[in-house]
């Protein structure tokens, strides 16, 4: 696999949000403006770029038994790093994303790249995927937040739009329109997308964070690998 | 004791974790499917979350704000986090099987749950006391259970419904989420006409 297709997988093919389906928690909460999205998107790309790289440069030290602490303890600090800066420089981010800022910890993003890639690729390769997943990740966020704003608030960052302005929906700003712009969306990648998404219920045991249960002996990761190397 | 009451009603109703607040989706979309297993998830996570709420709030008041390591939180709460549920599964395996059984495939799914982080930190930036803060876990908790249920009868009914191709599955299952949401917005406004203050 070249570098580009690595890079492009996490836009498309891959996409995190609307394919692999990870990270639902952000994605809706955050989607409600388009700033909000381009800083939860610039944040997580970020915190998934640091931790990929050094996953990656350490993948020969860290030993296997106790991979996810190591990983977690890694992500947090990064998590954190990006929370100060973010509180230092960007204070008005940091209000509206509150609490969602240092829940990139537990982004299932974030540690499932470290799972299913970053820990067995080299640096570089580690660095272009964080890049193409953490642009996906972005991607679908801003498409969600665009729907949310221009016809949930009748304003496109922060302008008003003439005739939407005037006849907003504004439940789609409120947390049922998260769910419900998040349903159309995944159905539209369904119906039009060219890579079909696994016609399986979304579940924790497709969630590379499960890990725990494949460590408890339930297997949970097998299948996201399994989709990792059929994609390949 | 007002103050209390306002707390836990507002954490389970009017903030609902999953249905507003959009905390531990994962768990509510991937175990929503059987009620059974619906009620055991939202054990756990009780449990979990008043577990953690007793050991990150001292933690918080006692150790890192006094030391100047306010910066620490996101870091020593997941680690804390992460211990204690490894460490509830050991206990329940040896002293409460039973229990174990019953709790015991959820239990390792709840350590990256946002929603147990979240209320922890939560608890600490809404500057609760330790009463409070046990008592907004025990309503965060609930209004869980009470989204995973409700959702699960839900669910129950859509198994046969008729849905267009690219609906099914997850799609369709965010829709359904989005109407139980719209529900939960009815109780906006509720606690505080309640209780006056």
């Amino acid at each position: 696999m070249n570098k580009l297709q690595n890079f492009s997988k996490g836009l498309i093919k891959e996409n995190p949000v609307l394919v692999l389906v990870l990270g639902t928690c952000p994605t809706l909460a955050t989607s409600t403006s388009i700033i909000n999205a381009l800083g939860m998107g610039a944040a997580a790309t970020v915190v998934l770029l640091c931790s990929n790289i050094v996953i990656s440069a350490l993948r020969k030290i860290i030993p296997d038994k106790v991979r996810i602490p190591c990983y977690i303890v890694l992500i947090a600090g990064f998590v954190t790093m990006v929370q100060m800066l973010v509180k230092a420089f960007a204070p008005a981010l940091d209000e509206s994303l509150g609490i969602y800022l240092p829940l990139i910890v537990v982004n299932c993003i974030i540690l499932g790249r470290a799972e299913m890639f970053a820990n067995k690729n080299t640096v570089p390769d580690a660095a272009i995927d964080a890049l193409g997943m953490g642009a996906g990740f972005t991607l679908a966020l801003l498409a969600m937040a665009t729907i949310r704003e221009v016809f949930g608030n009748g304003t496109f960052l922060g302008m008003e739009i003439p005739v939407l302005a005037q006849n907003k929906i504004s439940i789609l700003t409120m947390a049922p329109g998260g769910f419900f712009v998040f349903g159309i969306l995944i159905a539209l990648v369904n119906k039009f997308g060219k890579y079909k998404p696994k016609k399986k219920d979304f579940g924790c045991e497709d969630c590379p964070q499960a890990d725990g249960c494949a460590m408890a002996g339930k297997g949970g990761c097998a299948d996201a690998e399994r989709a990792e190397v059929t994609a390949q | 004791m007002t103050t209390f009451i306002v707390i836990l009603l507002s954490a389970v109703f009017v903030n609902n974790y999953v249905l507003t607040r959009f905390l531990g989706i994962c768990p509510f979309l991937g175990v929503s499917k059987k009620l059974d297993s619906a009620v055991g998830m939202s054990l756990a996570v009780i449990f979990v979350m008043l577990m953690a709420t007793a050991a990150t709030w001292p933690i918080q008041t006692f150790l890192l704000t006094p030391n100047n390591l306010d910066y620490l939180q996101t870091i020593v709460f997941i680690l804390v986090i992460a211990a204690l549920v490894q460490l509830v599964e050991i206990v329940l395996k040896r002293y409460v099987p039973s229990l174990h059984q019953s709790l015991g495939v959820y239990l390792p799914l709840i350590t990256t749950n946002c929603a147990v982080l979240g209320v922890t930190i939560l608890n600490i930036t809404e500057n609760y006391t330790f009463a409070e803060s046990m008592v907004n876990s025990l309503g965060s908790g609930l209004g869980f259970m009470l989204a995973m249920v409700m959702f699960s009868g839900v669910r129950s009914k859509l198994e046969g419904a008729d849905i267009p191709e690219s609906f099914k599955g997850l799609p369709v299952t965010l829709v359904a989420a989005s109407i139980t949401s719209l529900s939960f917005l009815g109780f906006g406004g509720v606690v505080e006409n309640m209780f006056p203050v």
